[in-house]
């Protein structure tokens, strides 16, 4: 995308294009039907869960469907943003005052591109997830075809599978934290598409630099 | 399936307490397989197709006296043919072991299963799988030692043998029990079983010329309901891959052990600190002052 069609009127800039947006759709809604069955199976206390979704039998067979889907989206995520999720130099000094980015002192931070260093983490540990998801999951799909002498894959998939949930459940509430409490905006922008000139100066400077032109060094 | 008169003592995928726990006493049921006794006749195969009405389906001939490779979803109990050369004198010896659900006293299949009441264990013992709660995820299978559990394709739910439930409910032995031409299987009180067994290996050792007979009862899945008494108790896999020291596979207990506990601290703890860092930060900017600069349009 050319830097001068992202500015648009009323102040805004397009941060997210329709391609874009629909893909985080396309894997929010899959995630949280894999994580709302999922939690049902994995604790009888949320058992429930699965019922209310049409039963538990059925939640069983669409989960590993939905997994599908939410790979998918994921995926083309990984298409579409791993150029631009490299750890940089700016990214190390990121992480070195995130203690500040937590206590809202953001003017103290360095100067984020149009992902900070935390959000690149974010996607990365999505990424490797998901690859261990359905790696994992599809084992967990055909239990019964797993042949005896190849049972420790089952033993580890049973393992790896909610652990690498879980680790994506942290990554989600951080991530819905930020996009909807803590960064008042950022829901705009996988709505709409856009964001505040505000908000871009205030969270990403770098990139924001980058899409008026003012800035010498190209975006990655 | 049936649960006619007995209580449950123990339910997969349960929140809460298991209804009826402790409130009878009865006697562990047991079924005693001396193999040193089976001739391989395989007339539990067919009793237990009989009692259980489970549908004719096609033998597999591999040139062996097996009726197939392995136990199906409708055929539970299978006698597993080896042929073994003994070691001491070079002797050839036929190996019979008539292979089902060894009805663990802690049972991998259940501790593995997250739907409520799909697996359950009656006071006497007995595990029994409830497929009208099964959701089809095949968790069993993966709990099981054994590789006793068999998926239903079709229907996606798991059966085994039940060690005819339905039957010791009513003070029968189970089917296969019945069918016994030579008097191999026994059937009463896991205590009773294991001093028969008991005398019997002492029988084999001391007259027999079986130095290593004993009873197969192995303790890492808390003993069995179904316990073997074999020729060579040292070397269990000769009997079609009996395991040695069989257990729940180490996996699964951490991943419904600890793994749960921990999961579920952090995800909570997660929530309630997410919520308490918005209490004391707040917002980092407010978004109206962005969309609207001093006040315009
Ligand atoms: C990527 C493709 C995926 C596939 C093929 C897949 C498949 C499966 C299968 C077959 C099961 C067994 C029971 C069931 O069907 O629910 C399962 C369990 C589970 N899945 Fe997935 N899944 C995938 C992705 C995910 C994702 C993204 C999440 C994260 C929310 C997730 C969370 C879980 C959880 C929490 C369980 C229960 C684990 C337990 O019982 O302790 N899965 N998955
Ligand atoms: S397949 Fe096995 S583990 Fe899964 S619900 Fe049915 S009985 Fe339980
Ligand atoms: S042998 Fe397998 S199926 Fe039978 S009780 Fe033990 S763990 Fe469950």
């Amino acid at each position: 995308m050319s830097t001068s069609e992202q500015i648009i009127p009323h102040g805004h800039v397009l941060r997210y294009a329709l391609k874009e947006r629909l893909t985080h759709w396309v894997a929010a809604v899959a995630y949280l039907y894999l994580l709302a069955t999922g939690l049902a199976f994995w604790s009888p206390w949320l058992f429930w869960v699965a019922v209310i979704l049409g039963g538990a039998p059925v939640s069983r067979m669409l989960h590993p469907w939905a997994g599908l889907i939410f790979f998918a989206a994921v995926w083309n995520m990984y298409v579409m943003w791993a150029p631009q999720m490299k750890h940089t130099d700016v990214d190390k000094a990121w992480w070195k005052a995130v203690r500040y980015y937590s206590t809202n002192q953001d003017d103290k931070m360095p100067p984020a591109g149009r992902y900070n260093a935390g959000q690149k983490f974010l996607f990365w540990g999505f990424f490797w997830s998901a690859v261990a998801l359905l790696a994992t999951g599809v084992v967990l799909w055909f239990p019964e075809y797993i042949p005896w002498n190849l049972r420790f894959l089952r033993y580890i998939s049973v393992l790896i599978h909610p652990a690498a949930a879980l680790f994506t459940v942290g990554l989600f509430l951080i991530h819905v934290y930020m996009g909807v409490f803590a960064e008042r905006g950022a829901f705009g922008s996988v709505i709409r598409g856009d964001v505040s000139i505000a908000f871009a100066k205030r969270y990403h400077p770098g990139w924001y630099k980058e899409i008026v032109g003012q800035s010498s060094t190209p975006r990655k | 399936m049936s649960q006619a008169t007995l209580r449950v003592q123990k339910i997969s995928g349960h929140a809460g307490s298991v209804p009826g726990e402790d409130t009878q006493r009865e006697y562990t049921v047991c079924k005693l397989i001396d193999t040193t006794t089976c001739i391989g006749c395989k007339a539990c195969e067919v009793a237990c197709m009989e009692w259980n009405d489970l549908p004719f389906g096609e033998t597999v001939f591999d040139n062996t006296y097996q009726t197939m490779p392995e136990t199906r979803w409708n055929y539970w109990n299978l006698i597993l043919f080896n042929e073994h050369v003994r070691e001491e004198d070079g002797s050839l010896m036929w190996l019979m072991r008539k292979n089902q659900c060894m009805h663990c006293a802690e049972p991998g299949c259940l501790a593995a299963c997250p739907a409520d009441g799909a697996i359950i264990q009656y006071t006497n013992g007995i595990v029994d799988f409830q497929q009208a709660n099964c959701i089809g995820c095949g968790y069993c299978i993966t709990g099981c030692p054994f590789d006793i559990p068999k998926m239903n394709p079709k229907t996606h739910r798991v059966f085994k043998c039940t060690l005819c439930t339905d039957r010791v409910s009513e003070g029968l032995e189970p089917a296969c029990i019945k069918s016994c031409p030579t008097g191999c299987l026994h059937f009463g009180t896991k205590d009773d079983m294991l001093d028969l067994a008991g005398k019997r290996a002492k029988q084999l050792r001391e007259h027999s010329h079986f130095p290593n007979a004993g009873v197969y009862d192995p303790p890492g899945v808390g003993g069995t309901g179904v316990i073997y008494v074999l020729h060579d108790a040292t070397k269990p896999e000769i009997y079609g891959g009996l395991p040695k020291d069989p257990h729940v596979p180490w996996t699964v207990k951490l991943w419904k052990g600890p793994l749960k506990w921990l999961g579920n601290v952090a995800m909570v703890g997660g929530l309630i600190g997410l919520f308490v860092h918005y209490l004391r930060y707040g917002p980092k900017a407010r978004e109206e002052e962005d969309i609207n600069p001093g006040g315009k349009p």
